[in-house]
């Protein structure tokens, strides 16, 4: 191969989704034409909900690869109620929900039933929100991963209940607020010190592949899904969805704030295959988490007159521990 | 032969299930029905446990537990001041105890007035379980006295549940612990 | 082929005839043995099918596992007791309303709290109302048979079905079992036709959300399914005879009830310790009968009132008691035989698995015979203890207050 440095004529730059002066092997589902659809046109969901764009890019990329030979289970939730308000959906694939918090259970019958049936060329996907990954469908997740179920489960992460009004989960950052994490009392919004990590909690079970990824980035998504797909076992997709609604955001900032929160080192992408990190996504240009913050009314009271500073120093102090645990930033960049 | 009736008194650990369960199927190789019932503990080692087994040519239809037994087998000794161990036994009925003393030595004459001397029988179960198989677990021994005590089932039968219920080096232990209880219980009877 | 096994494995081995694709169950006592038996015969490779056994984390992500297998199209099954059916409770309303034909073994238990692994029925009873079909088995002959109808009734009305077992009672009790044979089971039980299942080739979403402009409609359809189950019940307990050439099953069962004007009324294994009891009585010439229900829901109420039309007094016996319905086969009865002559008396028994004796029933049914008896009554209560009980806490309570 040439080491001569191609010129880049790109007009749009590497970052278009669509750039079709990429090679092949680059372009994303999303900007084909014969993309699955999988969750088509027609849905309830919100202006700007990063949640039906995840969902879709997901899924796409899942029939892509799996050439359209696919079982989803899906969680209770705002996916679920904005798709399949009867006598419609919006799901192009064979769908199932059943409850709450069992959609990794669940996931785990149909994978034995293809099993029985001798069809195990069919995907079985599981996804729900943070509420039913994170809280009440975690027994039955750490269930499926001990199992190691053939199942990949996906989880589009909004930091809160966001269906029944935007209450605090064990997903919700520090300082944000919730309904049930109102601004009032000497320490608005979530507590510092709570919270679970998922990611982290996957890689513990040791399960073949756990990713995050973002709507952001919709290659490194679609890559990482593609990566999961390759393998078999229980695999698992934590993707960072942002919800205009429960964030008190601009349904027009939705991309832009996923990018902030990848940039600003709150959410690491990083891989890993049973138990060890295998590869991160550097910060391209590192921004205080303040831009970041700034955008969404569930963080206002940090910038407020008379606000403590320390929350604010809090939150920069998560972002910074990240960059520096995951390796986020080149060296000698700061 | 109408409803015979078993209550196996012991404690969790020495088998007293497994006994009734036995009792049960040489039972039905002798072509009669069988019901076993245990007393359904949450089995912990040591705590006093029983089982209930009844025969007879027709269909059992009742689950209560038996309180009049035809035949009490007690596979530890020191139940034998409990009062319930051997409350409603019959007139006439039959006791098999599980103890290296007599009747005499244990006190319990009393309480076992209305049993004709040959229908009362002392066998060392444990010792000779230890002998046979290894381990002092009386049950396979007890039954076996329990075919020379009551006449009700043949040492065959009883060899044959044994051998269903265990294999190799167990079974073959079991078996030799069963048919060694019948031969003593079955002279201990004939001198009485 | 006749056997003597304890009534745990003469389900398993039903089960295994009924050629199962999964099998997923939790452990709880007094279900241990039959899902132990299951999990053996899968790993010999005695189950005659791809059958997956899966070992899941709680009882919930047991059921919601069958959930997820019955609605990709595969036969399922699952078993239960007490506290475990309480815990997927969310999952049994799930699956009857989504109409998956799920088996679901109940061993009889008792709920806490306070905590008591012995036999009666207020587990079953717990959740008479979820949507699913209950069959009670008296016998370990009569539990093995129901199974494999409970497979036929299920797929053919697309309803989930619990056979409920009496704990310890049955499901470890040893008793001569006639085995079936895989070819019986194959005639009766043809493979699973699904009604809707999830498929690639023509995708659909199953379990929508239902809102105020459909969801009135849906339930009523659902409750009208069950209802309209009654005559299938009962025809497919006369098919198992005719194939297996014994009884079992069916909506209920005569013993010298059919003009006696006294009937004993029951639900599973007791009605074996009632015929003895009815045995006895008729040796003095009483007019007396028991009558088991076999299938106690959907309640097949109109039938019963038809069949014992002719009683002057019914005496429901019963193992669950319940704060604000009291007994509720009781309750059912009297509903049923709302308008008639008959003395309906609800006799309580068995809780947390005490024994019923015969002597104590038979006291009882004296006392009603003679038209004596309380409109509730208890076997073997102590009163006594009961009623000091209560003089003492209110005398806690009032001397706290």
């Amino acid at each position: 191969m040439s080491t001569e440095l191609k010129p880049d004529f790109c007009q749009t730059g590497n970052l278009t989704a669509g750039n079709r002066l990429q090679s092949i092997d680059v372009v994303s589902v999303q900007s084909t034409e014969d993309r699955a659809n999988a969750l088509t046109s027609g849905h309830r969901a919100c202006q700007g909900c990063g949640e039906a764009l995840g969902a879709r890019m997901a899924i796409d990329k899942v029939m892509e690869l799996s050439k359209n030979k696919v079982h989803v289970v899906n969680a209770t939730g705002c996916l679920e109620v904005f798709t399949t308000p009867f006598p419609e959906t919006s799901w192009n694939v064979p769908w199932l929900h059943s409850l709450f918090g069992n959609a990794p259970a669940v996931a785990t019958g149909v994978q034995a039933a293809l099993k029985a049936k001798g069809m195990e060329d069919v995907t079985v996907i599981a996804q729900g929100g943070d509420g039913s990954t994170v809280d009440i469908g975690f027994g039955c997740l750490s269930g499926m991963f001990e199992r190691n179920d053939d199942v990949l489960y996906i989880c589009y992460d909004n930091e809160a209940y966001m269906n029944t009004g935007v209450q605090r989960s064990g997903a919700t950052p520090p300082t944000a607020r919730t309904a049930t994490t109102p601004l009032s009392g000497p320490h608005p919004g979530n507590n510092f010190g709570q919270g679970k990590n998922v990611p982290k909690i996957a890689m513990a079970h040791g399960i073949a592949y756990v990713a995050t990824a973002t709507i952001a980035n919709v290659r490194d998504l679609e890559a990482k899904v593609a990566k999961a797909m390759s393998m078999k076992g229980a695999r698992y997709l934590h993707i960072h969805v942002p919800c205009p609604l429960g964030w008190g955001s601009l349904p027009k900032d939705t991309i832009k704030l996923a990018r902030l929160a990848v940039e600003s080192g709150l959410y690491p992408l990083f891989e890993g295959e049973h138990g060890e990190i295998t590869g991160v996504t550097k910060i391209r240009k590192k921004v205080p988490v303040d831009e970041y913050l700034k955008l969404q009314r569930r963080f206002v009271h940090l910038f407020k007159k008379g606000a403590d500073t320390e929350d604010l120093a809090g939150v920069q102090a998560i972002a910074d521990a990240h960059i520096k645990y995951y390796g986020l930033l080149d060296d000698g960049e700061k | 032969m109408s409803l015979f009736e078993v209550r196996i008194h012991g404690r969790g650990g020495q088998g007293v299930v497994s006994a009734a369960e036995m009792l049960s199927v040489a039972v039905f190789t002798e072509g009669k029905h069988a019901q076993a019932i245990p007393s359904f503990g949450s089995e912990r080692m040591g705590a006093p446990v029983q089982s209930f087994v009844r025969f007879s040519d027709h269909d059992i239809r009742t689950r209560e537990p038996v309180t009049e037994p035809d035949c009490l087998i007690i596979q530890d000794v020191t139940l034998v001041n409990n009062d319930s161990t051997f409350a409603g036994l019959k007139d006439g009925g039959y006791v098999l105890l599980n103890t290296t003393h007599t009747i005499e030595e244990l006190g319990i004459a009393d309480k076992l007035k209305n049993i004709p001397p040959e229908h009362l029988m002392v066998v060392n179960a444990s010792g000779l379980a230890r002998e046979h198989l290894g381990r002092p677990i009386p049950n396979a021994a007890l039954i076996g006295g329990f075919s020379a005590i009551t006449g009700q089932l043949k040492i065959d039968s009883i060899e044959e549940a044994i051998r269903k219920k265990f294999s190799g080096a167990i079974a073959d232990g079991n078996t030799a612990a069963a048919r060694a209880a019948y031969d003593e219980v079955k002279k201990a009877k004939g001198l009485k | 082929m006749l056997k003597q096994v304890e009534g745990s494995i003469a389900v398993a081995e039903a089960i295994a005839l009924c050629r199962p694709d999964l099998v997923c169950a939790y452990p709880i006592t007094p279900q241990t043995h039959i899902v132990e038996g299951l999990a053996d015969m899968v790993r010999k490779g005695k189950i005659k099918s791809n059958c997956q056994y899966i070992n899941v984390e709680s009882e919930f992500a047991a059921l919601s596992v069958c959930i997820g297998s019955s609605a990709t199209g595969v036969r399922s099954y699952t078993a239960t007791s007490s506290q475990g059916l309480l815990y997927m409770a969310e999952a049994v309303y799930n699956a009857s309303g989504m109409r998956l034909p799920i088996v679901m073994t109940i061993g009889n238990r008792a709920i806490g709290g306070p905590i008591n692994i012995w036999n009666d029925q207020s587990d079953s009873m717990a959740l008479r109302d979820a949507g699913w079909i209950q069959i009670h088995a008296e016998t370990n002959q009569e539990a093995g048979d129901l199974h494999i109808q409970a497979f036929k009734i299920a797929e053919q009305l697309s309803i989930p079905v619990m056979v409920c077992v009496d704990g310890f009672l049955l499901t470890h009790a040893y008793e001569q079992v006639e085995a079936s044979t895989q070819e019986q089971v194959d005639e009766f039980l043809p493979p699973f036709k699904p009604m809707q299942a999830l498929d690639c080739d023509d995708p659909m979403s199953i379990g929508a959300m239902v809102g105020p402009e459909a969801f009135m409609e849906v339930r009523a359809l659902n409750v009208a399914h069950f209802d309209n189950a009654l005559e299938p019940i009962q025809e497919i307990s006369e098919e198992f005879e005719k194939i297996f050439g014994r009884k079992a099953g069916g909506l209920f069962e005569h013993y010298h009830s059919e003009e006696a004007d006294t009937v004993v009324v029951s639900l599973g294994s007791v009605n074996g310790t009632v015929k003895d009891i009815i045995d006895e009585y008729r040796k003095e010439f009483v007019s007396i009968g028991s009558f088991k229900i076999g299938c106690y829901r959907p309640f097949p109420g109109k039938q019963i009132l038809e069949q014992l039309k002719h009683a002057k007094r019914i005496i429901v016996v019963e193992k669950d008691y319940f704060a604000g319905v009291g007994g509720c086969l009781a309750n059912d009865m009297k509903i049923a035989f709302r308008g008639s002559d008959a003395k309906i008396y609800s006799v309580i028994g068995g809780l947390g698995g005490r024994p019923i004796f015969k002597k104590s029933l038979m006291k009882i049914l004296d006392r009603a015979m003679e038209d004596e008896l309380e409109e509730l009554s208890f076997i073997d209560l102590d009163r006594t203890l009961v009623e000091r009980e209560q003089v003492r806490e209110d005398q806690f309570m009032s001397n706290a207050g």
